[in-house]
């Protein structure tokens, strides 16, 4: 990759103190860069951080330590006003809950229009609903659902409206956190298919963040793979999946259902416990594996792995 | 009743009274469950695949109404002796003190919310054991252990005087599957007992069941929306859709010969890891508002292969072979012939090589 | 009709269901306003409790205009008269006399009219009768209406909007600020309210404005409580984190995002409110620390009609009846409008 990356993360740590003696570290010293117009994933079970991290780059939390760009501007501290306008408008995230991410005592109208609202970017009423009503024929809603209240819609409605209120903004970069587990199967795939079609229609960079690995692994060229707030291995697509280096990759690769019954049936499922296996990751570094591969390693523990 | 079968249920309907009004959520279910065997129940959100077994376990919520059907279960006692009854028509009390824990026992999404947590698990799974008075307290305290063990549970004699909230989600759900065993029922139903889980721990839950299985020759109902998890545990499938058992059959017939396109939409809907395709094939729209009574096809609006009369009347289910039926007009002899989407082919076709 | 949907299309032909561009159509639903009203209007207490809030202060403005007598006019010869209705009157009851009770023995008066002399009070009304200073019942007993519902309203929209404010303001920025302003309300709810009416009667005259003002100092403290426990609930959805990655300030996301989501449980709050706060005045006014004389309130007309309960027990009824209804419809009303807002079942 020549470009610029689009969104630079280097040495991100998110502590949350509980109380005095307890500190939960759910995101411990992550680095990733993200570039225009690609889908990069992060893929992690419960625990991993990985909508930490999501909500960290977005600024709803303030980072504990590490910094963060976006479009060469720093984020990862205090900003001033044209940076945050720009953090604001550029960047945009939506949410996993189809329930909870939309307002119920506001209008579909008002919803998606609210990024336009606060920044002042329509001039009349007119214009405000005729930008709405467009934005909502795109991720395939009709017109006249603009007057409605959310719980008269559907799950993959809901999902469809948070798409809008995040696109009409005209963003460069989205983060989809979790954005289509709480859905059903099929209308999992109707999500995804609407994302994969704004992204070759607009070259929008995705961060888009689950646990479904199968998702992960058709949506997105470029994966990070996260374990209890460490990225563990991260490279393309291809990388990951055709050669897992990492035990925990390779576990949950293992573990993932095939639907293929001959096959799901004779898998043997790869065990992996991290309180166990004698691994610290605070003491490994990321060593390179092939291309844009990388590995989350001490040097033993990478000359065991890729012998 | 067919010999090789536990259960029959037939003709199943059931509805609900709602402020709203009265939602059909079972509109006419036919299930065979064979003994020994694990039937998956595969189907969305509203397609009633809960509300099914729930009925079978006697467990219909308050403003359930039961409007016709029988669910015939084989019964075994002790001494071998077969007498076949009918779930549907046992009162409340009898199923309460015969037949859940004793002989069908259900696992459900949520372990937090399935243990009480101000009892030690030990407590909570001879509590099924003292009440049934299958044994004394200390023959359940000793069977308690085992099955602790047996769910792959290590240390047993520490964990019995755990309580819930010690436990992680993955052991939490093992004492669940331990509770649901205690008393050695004929029937195991699984209500999305991974739903909630990390896919590592799921894996081992999955494994863990299908041995059991193997080991104690339970019967396992299977209730998933996961066609990954249905690969993986079942024998037989039934997929349901707007409260009617739209195609079923074995694993085989369901995975790698599909006849009804909702089956096809499904299937189509997961992309696997050898998925190389643009677009994913997707069923549009969402399932219909069992409020409102369904005329003809409940699929019809979302079938890019609807015909005319899909829209008059539902089909019935047509039989492709002994195993496999579907309910599509589709399979009529009258109807076009029509091949499943492009994608779904190149699909199948590189899956039954990668089996070879 | 569903079925004629495709009638023109043959049995096994294809109906052309475009899956492509696929636009979405919604489940119809009622809109929430509806569902709430319609729970609202099946439950019977809360429809009888606002009937009867709705016939009171119907005759809290117009009671007073309906007799010819002024709540503060006095006439020292027409004390206490027995209640004297016209055209019921005939009926032998409400015809103005009274049984006094001796220890010896009763006897029956009428100071309306009397066989033996002229009284000058033939063509005299007092519906309700009159009080020990000859002021006549029925209308001091609708004005005070007047006044306890003012007080009461007063105190519980100043409880509302302080305490609304200081409660989700509280609740949104936690950490310092939130642990500062509950200390606060700790301290505060901590001094005796009597203590404090007290106090402020001794400082201010004793007045209309000085009972409301009493009344506050306390009285926000619920509201605020209520409030910020519902932020606390509210500000992590997902909703209000979506305003804050577009870039809402502060003000917009807790008086524009959260408030309207708060709005059920605050209604609800100050239906509860109000009885209180009118209990809370009638009870100051009982003990003395109310409004001044001549004005009345439902408390302080209670207190005065107390003096003369064994000797003319109905001037005690006409206030006592009104505050008892009152604060009875209130709490329907206020339970009623809550089952409204959150169903426990959907299922009947």
């Amino acid at each position: 990759m020549e470009k610029e990356p689009l969104l630079k993360v280097a040495g991100l740590k998110q502590y949350f103190r509980i109380n005095r003696h307890f500190t939960v570290k759910a995101v411990d010293d992550v680095s990733f860069e993200v570039y225009p117009g690609e889908i990069y994933g992060l893929v992690g079970e419960s625990g991993s951080g990985k909508s930490t991290i999501g909500r960290t780059v977005i600024r709803l939390y303030k980072p504990t330590e590490g910094r963060i760009e976006f479009e060469g501007m720093d984020i990862s501290g205090p900003m001033d006003a044209k940076t945050e306008e720009a953090l604001h408008t550029k960047m945009q995230m939506i949410f996993q809950d189809p329930v909870a991410s939309l307002n119920p005592r506001k209008k579909v109208l008002d919803i998606v229009a609210q990024g336009l609202d606060i920044h002042g970017l329509v001039t009349s009423r007119s214009e405000r609903e005729d930008r709405v009503a467009d934005m909502l024929r795109k991720v395939g809603l009709a017109q006249e659902h603009i007057t409605r209240y959310p719980h008269q819609f559907s799950g993959g409605q809901r999902q469809r409206i948070g798409i809008a209120r995040a696109l009409i903004m005209d963003p460069d970069l989205i983060i989809a956190d979790e954005a289509i587990s709480a859905l059903d199967v099929s209308v999992q795939a109707q999500v995804v298919n609407l994302m994969k079609r704004i992204q070759q229609e607009t070259g929008m960079a995705f961060i888009f963040i689950a646990h479904d690995l199968s998702m992960v692994k058709y949506l997105c060229s470029r994966i990070g793979v996260l374990h209890y707030g460490h990225i563990v291995e991260t490279g393309t697509s291809e990388e990951i999946f055709g050669n897992p280096v990492h035990p925990y990759t390779r576990s949950l690769l293992s573990a993932n259902p095939s639907p293929n019954p001959k096959v799901a049936r004779t898998r043997k499922i790869l065990h992996y416990d991290y309180a166990t296996s004698g691994i610290d990751y605070n003491e490994g570094a990321l060593r390179d594996a092939g291309g844009t591969h990388r590995v989350l390693a001490t040097e033993e523990e990478f000359y065991q792995w890729t012998h | 009743m067919n010999s090789q079968n536990i259960l029959e249920v037939h003709d199943l309907a059931i509805s609900f009274r709602t402020v709203a009004g009265t939602v059909n959520a079972i509109r006419g279910v036919d299930l065979d469950v064979k003994r020994g065997k694990t039937l998956a129940i595969v189907g969305e959100s509203g397609s009633g695949k809960s509300v099914t077994v729930k009925s079978i376990a006697g467990i219909i919520a308050g403003n359930g109404v039961l409007n016709g059907g029988t669910a015939l279960y084989a019964m075994r006692d002790k001494d071998g002796n077969e007498k076949v009854i009918d779930l549907l028509k046992l009162p409340k009390k009898e199923m309460r003190h015969n037949i859940n824990g004793t002989h069908i026992a259900i696992v459900f999404q949520d372990p937090l919310a399935s243990l009480n947590p101000t009892m030690t698990i030990g407590a909570q799974i001879a509590e099924s054991m003292t009440f049934h008075h299958l044994y004394s307290h200390a023959e359940a305290h000793r069977r308690t252990l085992e099955l602790l063990d047996m769910v792959g549970i290590a240390e047993p004699e520490r964990r019995v005087r755990n309580y819930p909230h010690q436990l992680s989600g993955g052991m939490r759900q093992r004492v669940v599957i331990a509770i649901a065993l205690a008393c050695e029922p004929d029937i195991l139903i699984c209500d999305e007992p991974t739903t909630a889980l990390d896919v590592t721990i799921q894996a081992r839950i999955l494994e863990l069941i299908t041995e059991l299985q193997r080991k104690m020759g339970i019967t396992v109902i299977y209730i998933t929306h996961d066609l990954g998890v249905v690969a993986t545990v079942a024998d037989d499938v039934a997929v349901m859709y707007a409260g009617r058992i739209i195609e079923k059959g074995t694993v085989d017939d369901i995975f790698y010969d599909p006849k009804h396109p909702y089956t096809w939409g499904l299937l189509s809907s997961m992309p696997d890891m050898d998925d190389t395709s643009d677009m994913l094939y997707t069923i549009p729209g969402n399932p219909p508002n069992l409020l409102h009574p369904v005329v003809g096809d409940a699929f019809a609006p979302r079938n890019a292969y609807a015909m005319g009369i899909d829209f008059r009347k539902e089909p019935p289910l047509f039989k492709v072979s002994d195993t496999h039926y579907a309910a599509t007009w589709l399979l009529d002899e009258r109807a076009p012939k029509v091949e499943m989407p492009k994608e779904l082919q190149r699909r199948l076709a590189r899956i039954m090589k990668e089996a070879q | 009709m569903a079925g004629d949907l495709y009638k023109d299309v043959g049995d096994f032909e294809f109906v052309g269901i475009n899956t492509e561009n696929y636009i979405d159509e919604t489940f119809a639903s009622q809109s929430y306003l509806k569902d709430v009203a319609g729970r609202f209007m099946r439950n019977k207490g809360a429809i009888v409790g606002l009937i009867c809030i709705a016939i009171i202060v119907l005759f809290a403005i117009i009671g007073p205009s309906l007799t010819p007598y002024k709540y503060y006019q006095q006439d020292a010869k027409s004390a206490n008269f027995a209640p004297r209705i016209q055209g019921v009157e005939s009926l032998g009851i409400f015809d103005g006399s009274e049984t006094m009770r001796t220890s010896s023995k009763s006897k029956t008066v009428n100071k309306y009219v009397n066989d033996k002399k002229e009284t000058g009070y033939e063509d005299t009304y007092y519906w309700f009768g009159s009080d020990t200073l000859g002021r006549d019942i029925f209308t001091r007993t609708w004005f005070g209406t007047r006044i306890s519902l003012y007080i009461a309203l007063l105190a519980v929209a100043i409880d509302v909007l302080f305490g609304l404010s200081y409660g989700l303001i509280s609740g949104y920025f936690g950490g310092k600020t939130d642990m500062i302003m509950q200390r606060i309300v700790e301290i505060i709810s901590g001094i005796p309210s009597l203590v404090v009416v007290t106090l402020l009667m001794l400082v201010l005259k004793p007045g209309f404005l000085t009972i409301s003002i009493a009344l506050m100092v306390n009285g926000w403290i619920g509201m605020s409580r209520i409030a910020r426990a519902q932020m606390l609930k509210i500000k992590e959805q997902e909703y209000v984190l979506a305003s804050k990655t577009l870039g809402a300030k502060d003000a917009f996301v807790i008086f524009r995002e959260v408030l309207p989501n708060v709005m059920a449980q605050i209604i609800i709050t100050s239906m509860f409110s109000i009885p209180r706060a009118i209990f809370t005045e009638a009870f100051l006014s009982f003990v003395g620390l109310g409004v001044p004389a001549p004005m009345a309130s439902l408390g302080s007309l209670i207190s005065d009609a107390f003096k003369s309960l064994t000797a003319h027990p109905y001037m005690i009824l006409p206030p006592i009846i009104v505050l008892g209804v009152l604060m009875l419809s209130f709490n329907l009303l206020a339970d009623g409008l809550r089952d409204a807002f959150e169903p426990k079942m959907k299922e009947m």
